[in-house]
């Protein structure tokens, strides 16, 4: 057998480690962008000095050869999936006996007048912190960035690391509040304007302004304002990088549409990651996942179904994780942005506004539903926990403490939390329980 | 390959852009050197009280203020921008000239009898005469040049301190470590030993003990210790023996070697303040840690065999010899050497030729070239040893040359823990300790992990911490010092030091995907 893989991103090395593990078949991944697998998530920290670029590849160069698995460095241009054959830009050919699809995504261009001006760009590539790289070379006075998400703050975050002031245009109310409830949206925002952005809420870009060689030299917004610049971050989310499928027989819709065992509607073919749509979205999730953890557990799903293990995309419960500047969130559960019916909320915000923890759970029955946590750390494997077992919210609250996953030494606020929530909830007071019992509960398998 | 590294040339070395009390913090720092310089030169001798003020107040007051000017303005929270942009944090040029500059100078003081005969004339006068003021107001006698080392190691640590613990004010951990070394520093191995010589003409080091402090327990050490005034004398052997064989191994079990190395060592303490710029040069390549694994308890085991050989000459009245024929002793040592060779290649993956390889192997050489040259008799071809040799020899080569000279002097090119890393013999000890047998470990919060290699990136011990975390297991490593710096860095909360149960869930792989999916 041979397992092509498209991608060499943490979908597609997941997806290949899996076959490794579960088989002695021949592997091939295939990627145009880098020689080996890197981490995604941590281009902006190159572009700030913390770390080279070798320092986020995960695995040694030598990791791949030990493992048998082959890095082809090309880029598709078309799959030809009646003769099962890969044809690359170069003409070359590569034949499969099942293939995965984990080209990921690429950023949105909305048809912006000036989109494809140098000095606009999007991040999401190895290729797009080059042209970062180049298009700062010389220095900039002011870099505009255009969508209020995770990779808009990182872009802020790295010119401003290089001192270079920043305007942000969003278009929502408040920072990311089209996924974050709006107490922690206020909040973050907040915090961004606390760094020195310049943060323009309610905001959208009209056009983007070239000079005479073709580079962007302003924006003018939605409000009519011009604001120079000399860069322009695109970051109003990604799209499935599926172009190269475009017009074929595998069936795409916005992503490469796949059922629950990552299979496209081709036999052979299994999609995953950013670029794969669900054409059943699981309940309480979304029919495209583009973050770090549903990546790897789409690509391990896809490496089983691939070998003919059938194996449901069965993702458990939801979590995820960012950093806005200096303050850290986790999520477990479910915490949308607006409460659904028959759900209850509880949020504390620290009077500092970089720490807060927002529950929400079901009004009926009182079952915890998930947990937003801002400028604290908490344990995954706790919650995890209490989300298969149904604890209630007031189970929770009551062994927070064993939650908490700050570094030692670190003020804990589990008893500013219960107290604001028994303030208000006087028929429903908690008492927490104590350290002891909370380290039982961390080390249960003791 | 050759588009892998052109982001390290791409990420070009743009403008640092000082504010003003970044400028006049380095205008004073550079007051202060100059001053140092010119005490050198003479003035140490003729305006030494004048010359030490104005060092102490520029030194300390330039670093203060660079720190305030540096982090003062930014809210609080992680601060590594542009660490692999300067060239002093990145291995380039300013960080090579410090290198032999530091390293130059610890040789220049440690040999100053040498350089008084070598230029008729004590180079290092006016340097060691600006510090009597300091030296006859703590110790009531003058300075000498240990006295001088020992005053800049403190300086040192305590503006670099200071800095470090402004740059991570966010975070108590760090804070509390870093207050604690700097008390034991300036505390433990510079005030108390300054008093005791006043009152009682005597240095003892309370903080460090047998294997670090490798004569210890020698027998000359011994009687010394037994010929001091009163009690001191018997207290230092007892405290001593009693931290080496009870407390060491007690405290390690219950919080890993973090209590010694991060929060009480002088060597760590350097480190973990004047060393922080540089943590992150470490390298972190399969081959370092084997390289690292068979040096350090090659010392560990070295030290352990000098004490217990010394201590039974001297109970039998004679030093132990042995003398063999000179080929047979090449044949054995090119025989050692080729082991030595395979049990580092062997495990499949490559031997790639590193920075870190290529200077532990001068620094390997060079040790084994100077153990035999004092050894070697013209004539007869024997190689002999002896317990006073090898004592000798280690003192010489890894007391001075490796934990001094290396120690520091390597710093900026292969990060801040060489010595600690490669070569202490406490850490040896302690390590093996906090591997098999402790309650420390540092925890993988589930499956948060993206893999972005900045726990590894700044582990000062090479760990390749990334590699655990990511698979969701815990992190037990006998080199982890327990500085705390991967969790700081780690931006999505992935990382605790925290101590627990001593059982096999210390290690396994707790959390896999498989735990995710609900049970059904």
């Amino acid at each position: 057998m041979h397992h092509v893989i498209i991608g060499n991103g943490i979908t597609g090395i997941t997806a290949a480690r899996t076959l490794r593990k579960l088989s002695d078949d021949t592997i091939t991944v295939i990627s145009g962008e880098t020689d080996y697998f890197f981490s995604r998530t941590a281009l902006m920290y190159i572009y700030m000095g913390h770390m080279r670029f070798e320092d986020t590849q995960p695995y040694p160069p030598e990791f791949w050869k030990k493992n048998r698995i082959n890095l082809l460095k090309k880029w598709v241009k078309q799959v030809h999936v009646d003769s099962k054959l890969i044809e690359f830009d170069n003409g070359d050919t590569l034949e499969y006996d099942t293939l995965l699809i984990a080209t990921g995504a690429q950023s949105n261009k909305f048809g912006w007048p000036g989109q494809d001006l140098k000095g606009v760009q999007g991040l999401y590539s190895y290729q797009d912190l080059l042209e970062l790289e180049a298009n700062t070379r010389n220095g900039i006075n002011r870099g505009v960035i255009v969508g209020g998400g995770l990779i808009g703050i990182e872009m802020a975050e790295m010119l401003h690391a290089r001192k270079y002031p920043v305007t942000l245009l969003v278009r929502e109310t408040n920072y990311w509040n089209n996924v974050l409830p709006e107490q922690e949206s206020d909040m973050i925002s907040h915090h961004i304007r606390h760094h020195g952005f310049d943060l323009r809420l309610n905001e959208t870009l009209t056009e983007i302004l070239g000079d005479a060689q073709g580079r962007v030299r302003g924006v003018i917004t939605g409000s009519g304002e011009e604001i120079a610049c000399q860069v322009v971050g695109l970051t109003a989310g990604v799209a499935p990088n599926i172009a190269f499928l475009k017009g074929g027989s595998i069936n795409v819709d916005r992503g490469v549409v796949i059922n629950q065992h990552m299979r496209t509607n081709i036999e052979s073919v299994f999609a995953a990651g950013d670029c794969a749509q669900f054409q059943h979205a699981l309940p309480d999730r979304r029919p495209i996942e583009q973050v770090w953890y549903t990546g790897k557990l789409q690509g391990e799903c896809a490496a089983k179904n691939m070998l003919g293990m059938p194996t449901l995309y069965n993702p458990g419960y939801w979590f995820n994780s960012a950093k806005f500047l200096d303050i850290e969130y986790q999520t477990y559960g479910t915490v949308l942005n607006k409460l659904r019916d028959g759900e209850s909320e509880f949020y504390w915000e620290h009077p500092d506004r970089e720490k807060a923890v927002h529950i929400v759970y079901r009004t009926e029955d009182r079952l915890f539903i998930g947990i937003n946590v801002f400028g604290l750390r908490m344990r995954h494997d706790i919650f995890n926990t209490w989300l298969q077992q149904g604890k209630s919210v007031d189970y929770v609250l009551t062994h927070l403490r064993a939650a908490h996953f700050d570094p030692e030494f670190y003020r804990h606020f589990e008893d500013a939390v219960i107290q604001s929530w028994n303030a208000q909830h006087p028929n429903h007071m908690i008492t927490l329980a104590d350290a002891k019992s909370a380290k039982k509960m961390i080390f249960k398998n003791a | 390959m050759s588009e892998l590294n052109t982001s390290i040339s791409l990420t070009q070395t743009y403008p640092a852009k000082f504010n003003a009390l970044q400028k006049t913090g380095l205008t004073l720092t550079g007051i202060g050197i100059l001053t140092i310089f010119l005490a050198w030169a003479g003035a140490g001798t003729t305006q030494p009280l004048l010359c030490l003020l104005i060092t102490i107040i520029g030194l300390f007051s330039g670093g203060i203020l660079y720190t305030y000017g540096t982090y003062g303005h930014l809210p609080k929270g992680i601060k590594n921008n542009r660490n692999f942009i300067s060239s002093i944090s990145s291995g380039g040029t300013l960080a090579w000239i410090s290198a032999v500059a530091i390293t130059g100078f610890y040789v220049v003081l440690y040999w100053r009898d040498h350089w008084k005969t070598v230029f008729g004339t004590d180079i290092f006068s006016g340097l060691v005469h600006m510090f009597d003021p300091l030296s006859q107001l703590l110790r009531k006698s003058d300075a000498d040049q240990w006295f001088v080392y020992g005053s800049f190691y403190t300086i040192a640590v305590l503006i670099m301190g200071t800095k470090f613990i402004y740059k991570y004010r966010h975070n108590n951990y760090q804070i509390l470590r870093t207050c604690s070394v700097m008390f034991f520093q300036l505390g433990f191995a510079w005030l108390i030993p300054g008093i005791m010589k006043a009152l009682y003409n005597f240095e003892p080091f309370y903080s460090y003990f047998w294997p670090l402090d490798y004569d210890a327990i020698f027998p000359g050490t011994l009687s010394y210790m037994l010929d001091r005034p009163g009690n001191l004398g018997v207290f230092f052997i007892f405290w001593g023996i009693v931290m080496s064989f009870i407390a060491t191994p007690l405290l390690t079990y219950f919080f890993g070697k973090r209590w010694y190395c991060s929060w009480v060592c002088g060597c760590g303490g350097l480190a973990e303040t004047a060393g922080d710029p540089f943590r992150h040069l470490s390298d972190k390549s399969i081959s370092a840690w084997k390289i690292e694994r068979w040096m350090i308890h090659s010392v560990l085991a070295l030290i352990i065999l000098t004490t217990i050989l010394i201590l039974v000459s001297d109970v039998i009245g004679e030093h132990l010899k042995l003398s063999i024929n000179q080929y047979v002793y090449y044949a054995v040592l090119i025989g050692l050497a080729y082991l030595v060779y395979r049990g580092i290649a062997k495990s499949g993956s490559q031997m790639r030729l590193r920075p870190t390889m290529i200077v532990l192997g001068c620094i390997t050489g060079f040790l084994i070239l100077y153990a035999l040259i004092p050894n070697l008799k013209t004539g007869d071809q024997v190689v002999s040893f002896s317990t006073a040799g090898l004592a000798k020899w280690y003192s010489f080569s890894i007391g001075m040359v490796f934990s001094g000279v290396i120690g520091v002097g390597f710093y900026p090119i292969m990060g801040s823990r060489v010595w600690c890393r490669f070569g202490c013999p406490m850490a040896a000890y302690m390590g093996v300790i906090q591997r098999f047998k402790s309650r420390f470990r540092i925890t993988t919060n589930g499956a948060q992990c993206i893999s972005c290699g900045n726990c590894s990136t700044y582990c000062e011990m090479g760990i390749d911490v990334r590699a655990y975390a990511q698979r969701g297991q815990n992190i037990v490593r006998a080199s982890c010092v327990g500085c705390g710096v991967c969790s700081a860095v780690c931006p999505r909360g992935v990382l605790k030091l925290e101590t627990g149960p001593d059982n096999a869930a210390r290690t396994e792989v707790l959390f896999t995907s498989e735990d995710l999916k609900i049970l059904v």
